[in-house]
């Protein structure tokens, strides 16, 4: 069960209208780093993991949303009043055409979300290693969309982001430290 | 605070097309280090919190832009 | 339609940052307990946390409108929850 809640986690504010960093900006919403399947990837391993990790799975899978909504704010806000032709130099011309202004789970060169992007391999450390490696990921590409805009609304909001990528990073290392723990080691005689 | 950027000096060829850039940049951030985050560590005030994206000073990481770190000479 | 406390007057983005604020400590917490649930320290200031957060959101929720679905808020008359702005909007 989840509930919603009416509010963003972090304020979100972009000083002006830019298609083309709306475009950029939707690999953080249908890439293979993502937020989409960052919630989708940890949410889906809770089930084959020990119980001990469950719960750290559980919240920040739940947190993955909050962001995933931030993204979308951040894309809303910067298409919102856009005119055909501004979407068209921007390289939206074919979102434009399929989709108009709404969102799509796609990357930002257009290629629509898929499960392979993710993983569940049912082992607890290569499931971990992969959150891990997915966090550092994401963790990159917020710092290749800060170098690549100089909205300074846009950057914070963006910086917050990374952040919490460098924070679910430790957690998941912590975890597999939980698991590497000596009092869970079957006893060898 | 210890400086989260590691630098290298990469080949520079007489061919390479464009002017090179002679020190290149990424980041070793804190969870790198913590290992296990120790109990009781410091925290920000709750809304300085907010604005840095985490509770603990340790944990905190900035970045400006590659813009400020590359091109450096060494 | 009231013209004290609309949705997007000053105290509405001031009560909404620090009700952001709050809720990001204990998010904070609650991952940093997942990893560490025997840190007494930590627990009792996320249970106290979690009871001011309680306040705030009460004071929100008087002024702007319901922040929970499915009957974790309350609605004034009439039904409150499709009232603009939505999170995005904002």
């Amino acid at each position: 069960m989840w509930i919603y809640e009416k509010k963003l986690q972090y304020p979100v504010r972009v000083s002006k209208c830019d298609p083309q960093m709306a475009k950029f900006l939707i690999e953080q919403y249908g890439g293979a780093d993502g937020e989409l399947a960052a919630a989708l990837r940890y949410l889906n391993q809770r089930y084959t993991i020990p119980d001990k990790v469950i719960g750290l799975l559980t919240d920040i899978g739940t947190e993955e949303f909050a962001h995933l909504e931030m993204i979308a704010t951040m894309v809303y806000k910067l298409t919102k009043d856009a005119t055909p032709d501004q979407l068209r130099e921007a390289g939206l011309g074919a979102h434009y055409a399929n989709h108009d202004k709404a969102l799509f789970y796609e990357n930002a060169s257009g290629v629509p979300w898929t499960a392979s992007y993710i993983q569940a391999k049912g082992d607890p450390i290569a499931d971990l290693y992969e959150d891990i490696a997915a966090e550092e990921k994401a963790r990159a590409t917020y710092q290749w969309l800060i170098d690549m805009t100089d909205d300074v609304d846009l950057q914070d909001s963006l910086r917050f982001l990374r952040e919490r990528e460098i924070v679910h990073s430790l957690r998941f290392r912590e975890a597999v430290e939980i698991l590497k723990e000596d009092q869970q080691r079957k006893k060898v005689f | 605070m210890y400086s989260q950027i590691r630098v290298y000096y990469p080949y520079i060829s007489p061919f390479d097309p464009c002017p090179p850039i002679r020190v290149k940049t990424y980041q070793v951030n804190p969870q790198l280090f913590i290992g296990f985050q120790p109990e009781n560590l410091p925290q920000f005030s709750p809304m300085e919190a907010l604005r840095l994206g985490t509770l603990w000073p340790a944990l905190y990481s900035p970045y400006s832009g590659r813009g400020d770190q590359e091109g450096l000479e060494g | 339609m009231n013209s004290a406390n609309q949705p997007g007057d000053k105290r509405y983005y001031e009560l909404l940052e620090q009700l952001q604020a709050i809720d990001f400590v204990l998010v904070e917490l609650n991952l940093y307990l997942d990893t560490h649930p025997t840190d007494s320290n930590a627990l009792e200031q996320f249970n106290q946390q979690a009871e001011q957060r309680w306040a705030i959101a009460q004071e929100f929720e008087s002024l702007y409108g319901p922040l929970l679905n499915f009957g974790h808020s309350y609605s004034g008359y009439p039904w409150q929850w499709n009232n603009v702005p939505w999170p995005w909007q904002v």
